[in-house]
């Protein structure tokens, strides 16, 4: 067993190796480095804190025990993502299945993308709003998607996974990852923008 | 010249400046002489901003407990060592 001290900056590679060896600790920082990370993900595609800790649980446990099949082709962490992913669309299909779409039936992706708040923000948001306001104003707008623009967005524009993997991790299309996308993010426009925007700058619609 | 739904199509690829340069021209011809698209354009990638620069709270330390009290009894059934045996399915 490894007895190396872990150097102040995070090495992934010399952890992941030692908690392979069977080092406790090892594995334990890795869970420490990036449970916050998968917690959010899980909240942010599930909606619910319950869920959300199922989903931490049992990304670590499955990682845990499969590790010997982690063969460093991908960082750790995109390996712990897929992990993550896959339990929480569980979660999110077993609640949502009578209610709706399943995330890999096409959804509509007409023209009419939506954009009616054509305002300038005010400030930045960051200057305006604490960080936990801030943050609160974000996680609702994105709780405020549909599942199909959100997992999207999630893995996308919040884990910064590419396009590729987004559309592999949910068995999608490039392109419909692209509509998707094109949607989310339109759509988290317009919420923020009637959150942000300039008083006295009133929406009009266009398009 | 595009129209604003041409331009508003290509969002993305004129945000992340996917696109050939010819193509990435014609679209910032349009963004340029179109006030609305432009405002369009800049709070979408505020939005993106925004969202990017968004700090990731701790895992609540009920949660993180319960998850390092589960790992803890994980390592401890299986000896100390998941990783030098088979694998196991739940």
């Amino acid at each position: 067993m490894s007895t190396t001290p872990v150097s102040p900056a995070f090495d992934e590679a010399a952890l992941v190796a030692r908690a392979k060896a069977g080092d406790q600790d090892a594995f334990n920082e890795l869970i420490l480095h990036y449970d916050r990370r998968v917690f959010r993900m899980a909240k942010q595609i599930t909606e619910n804190d319950d869920d959300a800790e199922d989903v931490l649980q049992e990304t670590f446990l499955k990682a845990y025990t499969h590790l010997n099949d982690f063969q460093g082709n991908s960082k750790f962490y995109t390996w712990l993502v897929r992990i993550a992913v896959n339990e929480a669309l569980m979660k999110l299909r077993k609640r949502r299945s009578d209610k709706t779409v399943p995330l890999d039936e096409p959804i509509d992706t007409g023209e009419d993308e939506v954009v009616r708040e054509i305002a300038v923000w005010d400030q930045n948001p960051e200057d305006v709003y604490s960080r936990e306001e801030l943050a609160t104003i974000l996680d609702q707008a994105v709780q405020s998607l549909k599942a199909a623009y959100r997992t999207v967005f999630v893995l996308r524009d919040i884990e910064e996974l590419s396009i590729e993997e987004t559309a592999e991790m949910l068995g999608l299309s490039i392109s419909a990852v692209k509509s998707r996308l094109l949607r989310a993010r339109l759509q988290l426009r317009e919420k923020l923008t009637r959150q942000f925007k300039k008083k006295g700058e009133d929406a009009f619609a266009y398009l | 010249m595009l129209t604003c739904k041409q331009f508003l199509l290509e969002l993305n690829s004129y945000i992340e400046k996917t696109l050939d340069p010819q193509e990435l021209a014609e679209l910032h011809r349009h963004v340029s002489e179109c006030p609305n698209c432009f405002v369009v354009c800049d709070t979408t990638e505020k939005t993106l901003r925004v969202f990017k620069g968004m700090e990731c709270q701790p895992v609540p330390k009920g949660i993180q407990a319960r998850l390092m009290a589960a790992i803890e009894k994980r390592f401890k059934d299986k000896g100390g060592c998941g990783c030098s045996g088979e694998t196991t399915h739940h």
